[in-house]
């Protein structure tokens, strides 16, 4: 029993190191993803909604990421939602 | 030049008492009543007598009688103690430090006027 | 066509709702009902102050030169937050722990505390922020214009100087009116924050609005848009990439270095989840706001003539197609934009010049000191309020003397190049602990430097500040030194001033860092800064000082208010198991006190004041091993056994105390008979030696007679009085007392306490006393109330050695709790006095002049007990001070 536990909370801890690795790297993915235009060199209406496609995009993983993060400390296990 | 006393003591009602009663037997009567620089006003004032309060402002009856006792000139004046408190150890200290007569207040006008002719005769 | 009149009214009435938001949102959070104030949405909408007029307006115009590249300016942003999780988080967990008011004073404080680098950094603030405030005024006259008739003859009667004189004194009443409220930055501006979160969604509305009416009314719709986008001389210049990362960089920098923005961020945040929300909805926020400037620029550039002014096709265009609505909404939006950042700019400027210019040369004037300073609490908001005028006349100023040319448009590049200076020292320092005072003083220096050589001054044209030969051939022919081609390099000059700028200021801070050696102080705060996850223990800065706690208490309640000073002690003191307002001076009470005091005055500030009183400012041998000493281990061990060894002295200290208490009370047991003889036999011997005499003496004049007869009968009053007395207190001190209660007006009690104590008659002492807030409905024992005021306001009378005496009874309402103090402007109580006057014959000075037995504080301790309230000696306040606490029982509702 004591063990399951722990091992319980083992995996949450582990998960929550990574989805702060991902809260880490969601910058650098911002990096590359606004340098891209430049590769194209025009701005044409393409260009324009690849950026706002991406900018989206990591506004919704930002949004993801935070709700994650934010859910601390971690719920007892049994109460733990999917 | 008459007789002369000193007195020492802070309640204005009771120095105004003990004027009147003392004047009227033809004492010269002095006051003073400051604890501090009573010493001082024994030295300056060369009174026959002194009659003196224990519980005065900045200090004590008690510390001023044991410096009066110590000083050459006037060590051997008489002095009158005069004490609100009226406990055995108070008349302990009066008569180990020197005292001619201690008196407890209240007391009487003639018990005073008899003590201090006795300290004085002439 | 609406009517210039008919603008100004809206522009009016919109400013009336901004103050009557800000009013509300101070009310309710005054009220504690503040909730929804501190939401996460508001936080992000606050953010917002990034968007100025600049952008609303200029990115079109931006976009209409240069193609997409106006985009640069949100993506940074949007990188920075969105990696929050690296800078943002550990920015804003240092401003709550270390208190911190501004940016200057967050670089201050990391590096030793040092005053120079405040002062650095506020000026390098003011001069990158006053052009943009003169942009945001320019702006806000430039729209005004726009709906002005061509031709007409009015506006000629209309100075745009006049518009701008206007503007900015507005805004400087509304800044100065909510930005100056509550001393301490840390207390946050509600009002501010809620009326820009409100002026956040005007501008966004109004460009989607705008962008709307522009895609579907005159654009044909997305698929169409994105054809004319194509076709239009917008999508035709090649994206420049040294620009586009040059800039996006620029920005980044930008939103953590500019003034506003840090202001924002960090002082203004409520709770650090509120950056959790901000770092996905704010990156929204600029996507919503960028997501309609091509397809704006696109269409103006179409519909418009020529000359037109692209900056301005934000309103010129909806004006153009007759849709006023939508013009006026568009111009609310800009004008929302300026004006939100002018008064956040101006709080920030002003928080900063207040605190690392104005107050430290205050205390340097003033040589006694920060205890005998005046009420250094007004000073500050003195200091603030002229500060935020200051600004915002010099932003003014600026916009005069540059003409409102279009030398202004380049300027919001040019203040994010200059304040992006402190972005070396400002990274460093919370990441880096070797970086030190002297590398960023000099990185900050040289950053400052060149900035102003290679952009800001080059920016007023040629011949303007720099000669053209200068500008073309560099200073004395020397060509590598040339202001826009340094060492010969050729691009843009942007580009240009920020990369040899920054590239030499981290080369210096570096430099400058490695050379030198830090001193304790610094160490201790760069660690501090640094391991602010890993250590949220308190920095040891102060160890066993010598500071009375009277006197900081003193110099405490002018910085923080008397309540929340007094009420900060006697926490600190209850925690240290201590009754009463002055705790023992622990390096952890010196500690938090100085953090209090930093969240008015600016760390820098607060360690020289508290440092002026404890009498050493310097760290010692033992904070400098706790530095040294970096693993945790070694951390953990040393501070368990402080823990235990404070401990042992505290209970020591506790045990000594009760002793020393003990045995002054038995002195004063064995004192009692003999102090109740003495009491008795005094007016005794008056009355036997005079009644004896009355008696005795047959011819005595009749005046004489009277006297004495007076005497005695005055002496018989004073023996009643001390029986009175006595019995009182027994009866007190035995529980035997039923008290009468029944509801009264406290200032009714005062009046008749006042009256009977006798302090109406010419040589009385002086009461001053504040009616309104005595008007409070009590229920209590009032007799026995009323004689402890009588008492407390005869002893001042009696005992308050001033000249011109003076008593000031005080209420007010703390923690439930109705507290009524009485001050004179005596000379107080003695330190070593003030645990015994509450007992019995405790008289202090010579008891004959004062006529009483000295059981008036004792009987009014007994009383207050058995009120249920209690009265206590207060320190800490110049003269003697008491102060009566009633229950909240006691509280009737009027």
């Amino acid at each position: 029993m004591t063990r399951r536990t722990r091992l319980f909370l083992e995996r949450e801890g582990y998960r929550r190191r990574r989805l702060r690795d991902m809260a880490r790297l969601l910058p650098v993915l911002g990096i590359v993803l606004f340098l891209l235009p430049l590769l194209h060199g025009r701005p044409e209406a393409g260009v324009i909604a690849y950026l706002f496609l991406a900018w989206a995009g990591l506004i919704l993983l930002a949004g993801l990421l935070s709700r994650r993060l934010q859910e601390d400390p971690p719920a007892p296990p049994g109460e733990s939602g999917p | 030049m008459g007789k002369h006393v000193l007195l020492i003591e802070d309640e204005p009602n009771i120095i105004e008492a003990i004027r009147f009663i003392l004047s009227r037997d033809g004492w010269r009567v002095d006051t003073h009543s400051d604890g501090q620089s009573a010493l001082d006003a024994v030295l300056d004032r060369r009174p026959d007598v002194v009659i003196l309060d224990v519980m005065l402002p900045n200090r004590s009856g008690y510390d001023i009688l044991r410096e009066i006792r110590e000083q050459d000139e006037i060590g051997s004046l008489p002095v009158l103690l005069l004490t609100a408190k009226g406990q055995a150890k108070d008349r302990e200290m009066a008569e180990r430090l020197g005292a001619s007569r201690f008196m407890t207040k209240p007391f009487s006008n003639t018990e005073v006027l008899a003590a201090l002719r006795e300290l004085f005769p002439q | 066509m609406i009517t210039y009149d008919l603008l100004v009214a809206i522009c009016l009435a919109y400013v009336v709702v901004l103050f009557a938001v800000a009013f509300w949102a101070e009310r309710r959070a005054a009220a504690g009902r503040d909730n929804w104030l501190r939401a996460p949405l508001v936080y992000t909408l606050s953010l917002s102050v990034y968007c100025t007029a600049w952008t609303f307006y200029g990115a079109v115009g931006y976009a209409a030169r240069s193609g997409l590249e106006f985009v640069t300016i949100y993506l940074g942003p949007t990188l920075v937050l969105i990696g929050w999780w690296w800078t943002l988080r550990k920015l804003v967990r240092i401003g709550k722990t270390q208190r911190i008011t501004s940016i200057a004073d967050l670089i201050s404080s990391r590096y030793g505390k040092s005053n120079t680098l405040g002062v650095i950094v506020t000026l390098l603030a003011v001069v990158g922020t006053t052009p943009y405030i003169a942009l945001q005024l320019q702006s806000v006259t430039l729209s005004f214009a726009v709906f002005v008739p061509q031709g007409a003859g009015r506006w000629s009667s209309i100075d745009p100087n006049a518009t701008a004189v206007a503007v900015a004194a507005g805004l400087a009443l509304f800044t100065v009116l909510f930005g100056t409220r509550n001393l301490d930055a840390n207390e946050r501006h509600h009002g501010v924050v809620m009326a820009i979160a409100v002026e956040a969604v005007v501008k966004l509305f109004a460009l989607l609005a705008v962008g709307s009416f522009v895609v579907w009314g005159l654009g044909g719709g997305p698929g169409e848009m994105m054809a004319r986008i194509n076709a239009s001389p917008v999508a035709q210049d090649q994206i420049r990439a040294g620009r586009w990362i040059g800039l996006t960089f620029l920005s980044a920098a930008a939103v953590l270095t500019l003034p506003r923005m840090f202001q924002v961020l960090v002082v203004e945040n409520a709770d650090e989840k509120h950056l959790a929300t901000a770092s996905w909805a704010f990156p929204l926020y600029l996507m919503l706001m960028s997501l309609f400037v091509v397809p704006i620029a696109v269409i103006g550039l179409e519909v418009m003539p020529p000359q037109a002014n692209p900056d301005l096709f934000v309103l010129t265009v909806p004006l153009d197609q007759g849709r006023e609505l939508l013009a006026t909404l568009a111009f609310l939006g800009g004008f929302s934009s300026a004006t939100s950042m002018v008064i956040v700019a101006a709080i920030a400027l002003s928080t900063m010049v207040s605190n690392h210019i104005v107050m430290p040369l205050f205390l340097n004037w003033k040589s006694e000191g920060a205890t005998m300073s005046g009420d250094v609490r007004k000073l500050v908001l003195r200091a603030r309020r002229f500060s935020i005028a200051g600004v915002l006349f010099l932003g003014y100023l600026y916009y005069r003397l540059s003409g409102g040319s279009e030398a202004l448009a380049a300027i919001g590049l040019i203040s994010f190049a200059g304040v992006a200076q402190v972005l070396p020292a400002l990274l460093g320092g919370i990441f880096w602990r070797g970086a030190t005072r002297r590398g960023a003083l000099a990185g900050l220096v040289t950053g400052f430097a060149l900035w102003a050589y290679t952009l800001f001054l080059p920016s007023f044209g040629e011949g303007a500040v720099m000669s053209a030969r200068l500008l073309a051939e560099g200073p004395w022919g020397i060509g590598w030194l040339r202001p826009q081609a340094l060492f010969g390099v050729q691009m843009d000059p942007v580009v240009h001033a920020v990369f040899w700028s920054l590239i030499l200021n981290v080369l210096a801070f570096f430099s400058g860092s490695l050379a030198g050696f830090p001193g304790p102080m610094e160490r201790l705060q760069g660690a501090q800064f640094v391991n602010v996850f890993e250590r949220s223990a308190e920095g040891r800065a102060w160890t066993h000082g010598q500071a009375e706690a009277e006197d900081l208490l003193l110099m405490a309640q002018r910085i923080l208010g008397p309540a929340e000073a007094q009420a900060l002690f006697h926490r600190v003191a209850a925690d240290q198991g201590k009754g009463g307002y002055l705790p023992d001076i622990t390096p952890e009470f010196l500690q938090h006190l100085e953090r209090e005091l930093a969240g008015s005055v600016g760390a820098a500030t607060a360690h020289a004041m508290v440092g002026q009183i404890v009498g050493r400012s310097s760290v010692s041998v033992g904070d400098l091993m706790a530095v040294a000493d970096e693993t945790a281990q070694m951390m953990e061990y040393s501070s368990q056994l402080e823990a235990k060894s404070e401990e042992l002295a505290r209970t020591a200290r506790q045990l000594r105390e009760a002793n020393e208490k003990l045995t002054a009370l038995s002195i004063q047991k064995d004192a009692f008979l003999s102090q109740i003889s003495h009491e008795l036999r005094t007016p005794m011997t008056s009355i036997r030696a005079f009644s004896e005499i009355l008696i005795e003496t047959k011819n005595l004049a009749p005046e004489e007679r009277t006297r004495y007869s007076r005497v005695i009968h005055e002496e018989a009053l004073r023996l009643t009085r001390l029986l009175d007395d006595l019995l009182d207190l027994s009866v007190l001190e035995n529980g035997q007392v039923t008290l009468h209660e029944q509801a009264a007006d406290l200032s009714d009690l005062l009046d008749r306490a006042a009256a009977a104590a006798g302090c109406s008659g010419p040589g009385g002492i002086r009461i001053r006393r504040d009616p309104a807030r005595e008007r409070i409905r009590i229920f209590t024992d009032t007799d026995r109330l009323t004689q402890v005021f009588i008492n407390l306001i005869a002893n001042a009378q009696k005992y308050c050695a001033a000249e011109v005496p003076e008593l000031r009874v005080e209420v007010r309402e703390a923690g439930g709790r109705l507290a009524v103090d009485f001050i004179d402007n005596g000379a107080g109580i003695p330190r070593k006095s003030q645990a015994l006057i509450f007992e019995k014959f405790s008289r202090l000075t010579d008891p004959r002049s004062a006529g009483g037995a000295g059981l008036g504080l004792a009987i009014c301790r007994e009383v207050m007990s058995k009120l249920g309230g209690s009265i206590i000696y207060l320190p800490g306040q110049r003269g003697a001070a008491f102060r009566v606490t009633l229950p909240q029982a006691c509280r009737r509702a009027a």
